[in-house]
Parts: structure tokens; C-alpha cells; sequence
């Protein structure tokens, strides 16, 4: 592809070809989307296409934010933790006695309880990564662990049941034809997709990212900048915590395990680089839709679950690797 | 930093407490414990924790190898779920010794697949072993079909030994633990070998402008902790005397916690085995001495986050020669 790129007739490709070079992973999204169509009875399908998108829209929303950690050359462990920290406590929360008599209103103190502890441990980790200097990798790794601790600690190992069925049936809602979850997820990627484009705080991601020192001598305040961002993937995760339970009406403390996994799988397969200052929502996007409509289809195909992971596990790293392939020529080329 | 006026000398002092952080923080958390709890220093406690740390602390001497050379491996949790199904399973099939021989070679094998990809393709190695960390799962799985494993005969079986068993009046994991360790320690510290693989962490150009191999290097690391994650599964194996087919999640970050409390830099070329063990026991009595005092028993992760980012923290601002990082 990069030798497609390097020819003189390469202005000439249409736009389409060229925005898909840019975001091969969308390319993938299609053929497995096409090959599952055609392969299963159930796959193109309008129920089973909302499915798919409830289903990813939990990995999903916690991805937005982490595209921007990762821009920025960070990472954060701790996601698929806060996740059931927030879950539990919101579930927790809408029990309490004291909003008994709160109707569907006791809902609000939960969920905003949940959200609050989200971005208050995203805040924890920024600070930290700031004012210590030590790798996100670990500070989050730390996190991880010890968020998991305080929801099994503070849940005593229980599971949590939404005794307010309006939480469950909100999960179970539809706005017109789409999935309430599923319109969430949308708004949030459109929001976060301009925040990265459009606005100061988006160039600073790219920037921080790209270069640090660089960063620093053009004057941006790049400690709270990186806070910022880490609040904000501790928000979405709390957020993709609060719509899972509102799929089950429950919260367990095991919830979100080995998510962070999947998260970085799904960014990686975006396009965003481990090592900061590239990548885009639209990528991350196609990373997500690409583990969904996989894990769906094979399912449908009765293909089991172990497969799956064989399968993820491989295209991660055929991904990283033709993208080094690519990469590489493009450096020969830049030194010609 | 070597200087005799007495100004350096309090500066050396510091730098060698902060150096030597992890263990002072050690000694004093023992004695700590010891205090409040009389139960905690007893030799049978003690020996227990060492016992109930082997596991993970033999997987922690491979990681500690890799990190080294200035890699990660996240495939070590799903290996040894792979390892220890495939002994069990294999341990009625072919007999004792036989499963062991599979199982090793099997587990090289995915060592050697890591380290192909990390070593001569140069990738990324915590997408690389994140990647295998979900395809070793699936094999797993798919190997046991979903299903649990355990051994028929448990009772006569020599295979017992290695989990159960007692060598010279020590519980055989705390052996394997220990001699692996120290076997470890002087081939990184004090062979060539060892040198190549600080020289490929710490400087990777220099490294090959000097005539090394660097992806050879790698490649052996990834080598060292497949068998090392091989020997895990035995004793695991050994002790359980059956295995759920996901009995390493998880394993692979408390492994690597292990690492970084010892101190091994992630960036490569800075750490030892000796610290990588105080880190292992440092987590282990953590949690036992948490469970003696009467706390839940997750409450040690909560314990151990914050233990593992004062640790790094620690070292950080000793080489930093500050407390607080200057970026505004």
C-alpha cells in the first residue's frame, strides 16, 4: 500500500481509497462485516445489528478516553477496576435507605455517585503520574489492583441487584430505531471525536504526545493537561460501568476484568500509537466495531468463544506488525 | 557522586538509603508486622509465606530477565494456565516424567514464538504479549475443551513431590524457588551473558555497535521465562493435583508488580533477581500479615498499590535528586 502511495498517480486516487489508507482498520470492519453477513442467516439482521452495537458500546466508551491517554503516550491499567468500582457503587447507592422514598429520582445520587468516583480515580492516577514522574504503566498497573481491592473489599465479594427496575429497563430502552446505550456511545464518540479535532485541548493531546519537551517550551501546562485526560477515561469507564449493570440490573465485583485488555486491543487495532502523539477517534472506532462484529459473528457461527480469542490475539499482532511493515518504508522513503 | 567533602557524604548516605529503599522498607515492614501480630515471625509463618509465594515467585525471576533487556512479557499469566492443563492433562496420558518433557517443550515453543516476534521482527512487546495473552487463553481452552483437569492418582504418584513434598526438611517449592533464584542471580550478575542482557536493556545501539547480538539476546530472554513459567506450572500442577483452565488470569500483572517493587527498571538495563525476590516476599507477607491482623483479604492489593508507587516513587526521585517531578 505504501508503494501505491509513493507513485506519481497517487493525487489521483479517489477519496474514499485514500481516507481508507489512513484508517485501514475500517477496511477490515467491512470485509468481516460482509463475510458474517453473508456466512450466517442472523448476522444482517436488524436486531442482531443493535445487538452489536450494545455490545460495543461498553469497550467503546472506555476506549474514547483511553485514545486520548494513549495519545498523549500514556496508558491506563486501571480502567476495567474503576469500571466495577463505579457499577457497584451506583447499584450500591440507589438502595440506600436514605432516597427510599426518592421514587425514580434515587437513580440521580447513584449515578452521579458512580461518575464522581470514576473521574476522582482518574484524577488520582493524573496527579500522581504528574507530580511523581512515575511511568503510567505502573501508576495505573498499581491502580488496578488496588481499585479491584477496594471494590471487593467495600462490596464485601457480593454481587449488587438494582432493586429500581427502572435502572434495567433504561438499559433495555430504545430512542427510534437505535439502543438507548447504543445512542450514548454515539454522542460520546461524536463529543470526544470534535474535543481531539476542534479544540485547544485536542491539539495539546497531539502535541504532549508527540513531543514532551516541545510541549513544555510552547508553553503548555502539561502535567494538568494529562489529568485532565486521565479524568476523563475514569469518567467513561465509570459510564461504560453504569450501562453494563443497567444491561444486567446487577453489579458484581469481578465486572470489567481483563477489560483494559481489550481496551488497548481495540485502540492498538485503531491505529494509536503505544508511544503517543498519533491516532483518532475514527480509528479507535473501527478497532472497537472490528472485536464486536468478530466476537458477534463468530458466535452466530457457533464458532466457540476459545476461537475468538486465538483469532483476536493473532490479527493483534498481524496488525502490528504490517503496520511496522508500512511504517518502515515510509521512513525509507522520507530519507530519499 | 563519589566525593570525600562531608556535604556529599550525608548526599551519599541518602542515595544509598534511597537506593536500598526496597529493603529497609522490607526490614522495617517485618518488624512492623512482628509487633502487632506474635504469630507473624514464627519460622512455620515465615516458611509458609516463602511456600505460598514460589509460584509467583518463580515466574517473577523470568519476567525479571526480560524486563532486563528492556521488555515486558504479559503472555506469562495465560502460559501458565496453558503449562499446568497440559502437565495435568498429559500426567494420566503418558505418565509423570513424559508430561513434564511435553510440557516443557511446549511451553519454549510459545517462549520461542514471543521472542521470534519481539526479538527478530521487533515489535512492540506489550502488544506482542498482550496479543498472546488472549491466543494462549484460547489454545487453552481449547485444548481442555473448557473443562477442568485433575490427576486420577493422586496418592502415589512421584509427581506429588514437586507441590507437596519436602527436600532436606524444606517444602520442595521453597527449594525450587530459592535454587532457581540463586542459580539466576549469578548467571545475570556474573556472566557474559548476563552482561549482553543488561547492555541490550540499558543501551540498545551501543549494545550492537559493540558486537552484540540484541536479537538473540531477546529472543533467550523470552526463552528464560517460558521455562521459567514451565517450572511454575510443575509446582502449581504438583500442589493442585488438577487445574482450572484459567488459573493463571491475572497472574501476569501481580508478577510484574512483584518486579517493579524489587525495583527492576521497565525501561531495561537496571534491576536484579536478588530484589526481584524481596519484591515476591515483600507481596507475600503483605498479604499474609494483612490476613493475620484480621483484614479482608483483598485489602492487600489495596495495601500493595500503594506500597508499589512509593517504591517506584522512591526510586524515581533518587535518581532524580528530587522529591517531585519538575514538569509544570
Amino acid at each position: 500500500m505504501a508503494q501505491v502511495l509513493s507513485t506519481p498517480t497517487a493525487p489521483r486516487l479517489s477519496g474514499a481509497f485514500r481516507w481508507l489508507l489512513r484508517h485501514p482498520i475500517w477496511g477490515f470492519v467491512a470485509v468481516v462485516f460482509i463475510f458474517f453477513s453473508f456466512a450466517t442467516a442472523h448476522f444482517f439482521d436488524v436486531q442482531n445489528l443493535q445487538n452489536v452495537l450494545v455490545q460495543t458500546s461498553t469497550i467503546g466508551l472506555i476506549a474514547l478516553g483511553m485514545t486520548l491517554v494513549m495519545i498523549n503516550g500514556n496508558i491506563d491499567l486501571s480502567v476495567g477496576a474503576t469500571l466495577a468500582l463505579a457499577a457497584s457503587l451506583t447499584v450500591d447507592i440507589m438502595g440506600w435507605p436514605v432516597f427510599a422514598d426518592w421514587g425514580n429520582w434515587q437513580l440521580l445520587p447513584a449515578v452521579l455517585a458512580g461518575l464522581a468516583a470514576g473521574v476522582a480515580i482518574g484524577a488520582l492516577n493524573g496527579i500522581i503520574v504528574w507530580k511523581t514522574g512515575v511511568d503510567a504503566f505502573i501508576v495505573t498497573l498499581g491502580a488496578m489492583l488496588g481499585v479491584r481491592g477496594l471494590v471487593f473489599v467495600y462490596t464485601e465479594e457480593q454481587s449488587f441487584y438494582a432493586m429500581n427496575f427502572a435502572y434495567s429497563d433504561f438499559g433495555a430502552s430504545s430512542i427510534g430505531p437505535l439502543p438507548t446505550l447504543a445512542v450514548i456511545f454515539i454522542v460520546c464518540a461524536i463529543a470526544i471525536h470534535l474535543l481531539l479535532s476542534q479544540t485547544v485541548h485536542g491539539r495539546n493531546t497531539y502535541a504532549v504526545g508527540g513531543n514532551r519537551e516541545a510541549a513544555v517550551n510552547a508553553g503548555i501546562r502539561v502535567g494538568p493537561h494529562m489529568v485532565v485526560n486521565f479524568m476523563i477515561v475514569g469518567f467513561f469507564a465509570a459510564l461504560a460501568g453504569i450501562t453494563l449493570s443497567t444491561q444486567m440490573g446487577a453489579s458484581t465485583p469481578n465486572l470489567g476484568r481483563d477489560y483494559e485488555l481489550w481496551v488497548i486491543t481495540a485502540v492498538v487495532l485503531g491505529g494509536t500509537k503505544l508511544t503517543g502523539g498519533a491516532g483518532n477517534i475514527i480509528g479507535t472506532l473501527g478497532g472497537v466495531l472490528a472485536i464486536g462484529i468478530l466476537r458477534n459473528g463468530m458466535n452466530l457461527m457457533q464458532v466457540p468463544a476459545f476461537y475468538v480469542l486465538v483469532i483476536l490475539g493473532t490479527i493483534l499482532i498481524a496488525v502490528l506488525f504490517l503496520d511496522k511493515q508500512l511504517n518502515r518504508k515510509g521512513e525509507e522513503e522520507l530519507r530519499l | 557522586m563519589a566525593s570525600t567533602t562531608s556535604p556529599d557524604r550525608i548526599k551519599d548516605l541518602t542515595t544509598v538509603l534511597a537506593r536500598q529503599g526496597i529493603l529497609i522498607a522490607f526490614i522495617l515492614f517485618m518488624i512492623g508486622f512482628g509487633l502487632v501480630s506474635d504469630r507473624f515471625l514464627t519460622p512455620e509463618n515465615l516458611m509458609t509465606v516463602v511456600r505460598q509465594s514460589a509460584i509467583i515467585g518463580v515466574m517473577a525471576i523470568g519476567v525479571t530477565v526480560v524486563v532486563l533487556s528492556g521488555n515486558l512479557d504479559l503472555s506469562v499469566g495465560s502460559m501458565l494456565s496453558f503449562a499446568t492443563v497440559l502437565v495435568v492433562d498429559l500426567h494420566d496420558k503418558l505418565g509423570a516424567a513424559p508430561a513434564i518433557g511435553v510440557m516443557l517443550v511446549a511451553t519454549l515453543c510459545i517462549g520461542a514464538i514471543n521472542g521470534f516476534l519481539v526479538g527478530f521482527l521487533r515489535l512492540n512487546s506489550l502488544i506482542v504479549t498482550l496479543g498472546m495473552l488472549s491466543a494462549i487463553q484460547g489454545v487453552t481452552l481449547i485444548y481442555s475443551g473448557g473443562k477442568n483437569v485433575d490427576i486420577a492418582d493422586q496418592e502415589t504418584t512421584w509427581f506429588a513431590i514437586f507441590g507437596r513434598g519436602e527436600v532436606l526438611g524444606m517444602a520442595t517449592p521453597i527449594v525450587i524457588f530459592l535454587g532457581l533464584a540463586a542459580i539466576m542471580h549469578l548467571v545475570i550478575a556474573y556472566t557474559p551473558y548476563g552482561r549482553r542482557i543488561y547492555a541490550v536493556g540499558g543501551n540498545p545501539t551501543a549494545a550492537v555497535f559493540s558486537g552484540i547480538r540484541r536479537n538473540r539476546v531477546v529472543f533467550s530472554t523470552y526463552l528464560v521465562s517460558a521455562f521459567c513459567v514451565g517450572i511454575a506450572a510443575i509446582i502449581l500442577g504438583s500442589r493442585v493435583m488438577g487445574s482450572q483452565n484459567n488459573v493463571g488470569q491475572g497472574y501476569e500483572l501481580l508478577v510484574l508488580s512483584a518486579v517493579i517493587l524489587g525495583g527492576t527498571s521497565l525501561l531495561g538495563g537496571s534491576g536484579t533477581i536478588w530484589k526481584t525476590v524481596i519484591g515476591v516476599l515483600i507481596l507475600g507477607f503483605i498479604q499474609n500479615g494483612l490476613l493475620l491482623l484480621g483484614f479482608p483479604y483483598f485489602a492487600q492489593w489495596i495495601v500493595t498499590w500503594i506500597v508499589i508507587i512509593l517504591a517506584v516513587w522512591l526510586d524515581v526521585a533518587a535518581k532524580r535528586g528530587r522529591l517531585f517531578s519538575p514538569i509544570a
